[in-house]
């Protein structure tokens, strides 16, 4: 297998939250960010986060399906990384660091433009979710998150019947919708 | 059609569990009926923000199980690093000692601050507290000392203005180019001010506006190295309601607070309309702190408690920085925010955003 076979596989692996795509990508780049962050006045744990991020960055283009990895992993993986880490620190407001990078870069401005506004929607209906209260948050996170059927839940939450389970799931997500939609319209 | 089974249909057929018959039935209502239509876009939409939740939340598991397992085996190793970060981690280590030191200060200069009273314009009374932590004490000038010394060893990294003061409050923005709001009292005999954000940096500032009646002042960062701030909170000209669940964030040590409380009067100290009786727990340091509501609107700034019932808190009300701006128009332009950004957000989020606009005004 070449390299790019080899990376294809693991963005396949990734869209699907396979473990041990995600796996191999960290054993494969966390230390060569590590040591770009320590460098330039990060400790590990600061590391550890940005990491996250990236990877969050990467999943999300890996399964919208109409990612083409025009450069290796570790570039684009690098690239996220320095760019996030810049903006942290300069949000800080701790001294800019001479991050002159002697490493491959490709501008990845745009995407964690998108990348933070995406966030930005998720944390709307997270929010909403925390707001809907139980046992509500429970049914819908078991039904829409959790992938659980109408029986199981009925059984896990004391329904006597699925009928009866999958009545409540649509008041919930009624209500659910209304939070959501009325923070999405008033945050734009 | 009934909601219920509409919905029930438009998953159904997002999830492509329709027959070939139902799924041409369902479209071509859609096609002739512009409302379901649009229920069906919408609820499609929101569908697909709630599964991406679901993905995301899964997803950030497996990564967390992930670095904990690469963790565990020594892969991603804690170790100690070299170079720059070994000045960043002696600052970290250090950066306890100082706090610990500067809890026992703030404790210490509670019983000073009550007793050495300094407070003097027409709302003096026995009855009233300024909370302002006056005379820093000797304990917390060996903490500047540690901390200068902290400097000192990293020259070029942070480098920090030294500055005696000897009193310290709270201030905040209220225009991200470096305008703050505080209290009349606390500058009031004040020679030199600085203020100072979360992180230790100092910058100078001078008053651009003091009114000792309704114990406002603004101050201005005159220092070229503040970087403009986006503000997360909006102030309001309206008047706040009684019963409001509110919040406030302060520097009655050398670190930031938080406290909540509720709005309880809509006047102040013995029937001052220009300010509000609120519950909260706050003390000296807390003086120029932002009051700000569940909408992230900044309803208030406190100013004084009466010394002796506990959590009877008094609030200049934020119409006075109206007022304020009015009467300094000709010399500052100064614009108030008008959009909480703040507004939704878990409150954990919305202190973080805060947090920066947040300053310790110090002086001597």
């Amino acid at each position: 297998m070449n390299i790019l076979e080899h990376e294809h596989v693991l963005l396949q692996g990734l869209a699907a939250n396979d473990k041990k795509a995600v796996e191999t990508i960290y054993r494969e780049n966390y230390l060569t960010i590590q040591s770009f962050i320590v460098k330039n006045n990060g400790y590990p744990d600061d590391a550890k986060d940005i990491f996250q991020e990236a990877m969050i960055v990467l999943y999300e283009k890996a399964s919208s399906g109409t990612f083409e990895l025009t450069c290796q992993i570790k570039t684009y993986l690098y690239s996220v990384c320095r760019r996030l880490w810049l903006k942290r620190l300069q949000q800080m407001q701790r001294f800019n660091p001479s991050a002159e990078s002697i490493d491959e870069v490709i501008p990845v401005e745009e995407e964690l433009d998108v990348h933070e506004k995406r966030n930005a929607d998720l944390m709307v209906m997270e929010n909403a979710m925390n707001k809907i209260g139980e046992p509500c948050k429970s049914i819908l996170e078991a039904y829409y998150l959790q992938k659980k059927t109408m029986p199981e839940i009925a059984q896990f939450f004391g329904y006597t019947n699925a009928d009866n389970a999958k009545t409540q799931k649509y008041k919930c997500l009624v209500r659910l919708k209304k939070i959501f939609f009325a923070q999405y319209k008033n945050g734009e | 059609m009934d909601e219920n089974l509409l919905l029930d249909a438009i998953e159904r057929y997002k999830n492509g569990e329709m027959t070939a018959q139902e799924k041409t039935f369902f479209e071509e209502m859609r096609k002739n009926n512009p409302d379901v239509d649009q229920v069906a876009v919408e609820h499609t939409f929101f569908l697909n923000e709630l599964e991406r939740l679901g993905k995301r939340k899964s997803y950030q598991n497996t990564l967390r199980e992930v670095e904990s397992n690469l963790v565990n085996e020594g892969i991603i190793a804690k170790k100690q690093s070299k170079g720059t970060a070994k000045i960043a981690y002696l600052w970290n280590r250090y950066k306890k000692t100082v706090a610990v030191a500067a809890c026992i200060a703030a404790l210490v200069s509670i019983s000073t601050a009550t007793i050495l009273s300094t407070y003097s314009d027409k709302k003096q009374s026995i009855g009233l507290t300024p909370l302002v932590a006056d005379k820093l004490n000797k304990l917390e000038n060996k903490v500047d000392q540690i901390e200068n010394k902290l400097d000192n060893a990293a020259v070029g990294i942070t480098p920090k203005p030294k500055f005696a003061a000897n009193f310290r409050a709270t201030g905040f923005l209220i225009d991200g180019r470096g305008f703050i709001a505080t209290n009349a009292h606390v500058i009031n005999k004040a020679r030199n001010l600085i203020v100072e954000n979360k992180r230790g940096d100092q910058f100078i500032a001078i008053p651009v506006y003091v009114n000792k009646s309704t114990d406002l002042a603004i101050l201005k960062v005159t220092d070229t190295s503040f970087k403009k701030i986006n503000m997360p909170y909006s102030i309001p000209r309206a008047s706040a309601e009684l019963g409001e669940q509110i919040f406030t964030l302060g520097y009655p040590k050398e670190e930031v607070v938080y406290g909540e409380g509720y709005l309880s009067a809509k006047s102040g100290y013995s029937g001052d309309t220009t300010s509000y009786q609120i519950s909260i727990s706050v003390n000296p340091g807390n003086s120029g702190g932002p009051v700000i509501n569940r909408n992230g609107e900044v309803i208030g700034i406190i100013s004084g408690k009466e010394t002796n019932a506990d959590g009877v808190v008094f609030a200049i009300k934020s119409k006075s920085i109206y007022k304020a701006l009015e009467e300094i128009k000709t010399s500052e332009s100064i614009k108030l925010p008008t959009v909480a950004t703040i507004k939704g957000l878990e409150r954990v989020q919305q202190i973080k955003k805060i947090e920066d606009c947040v300053f310790m005004v110090k002086g001597n």
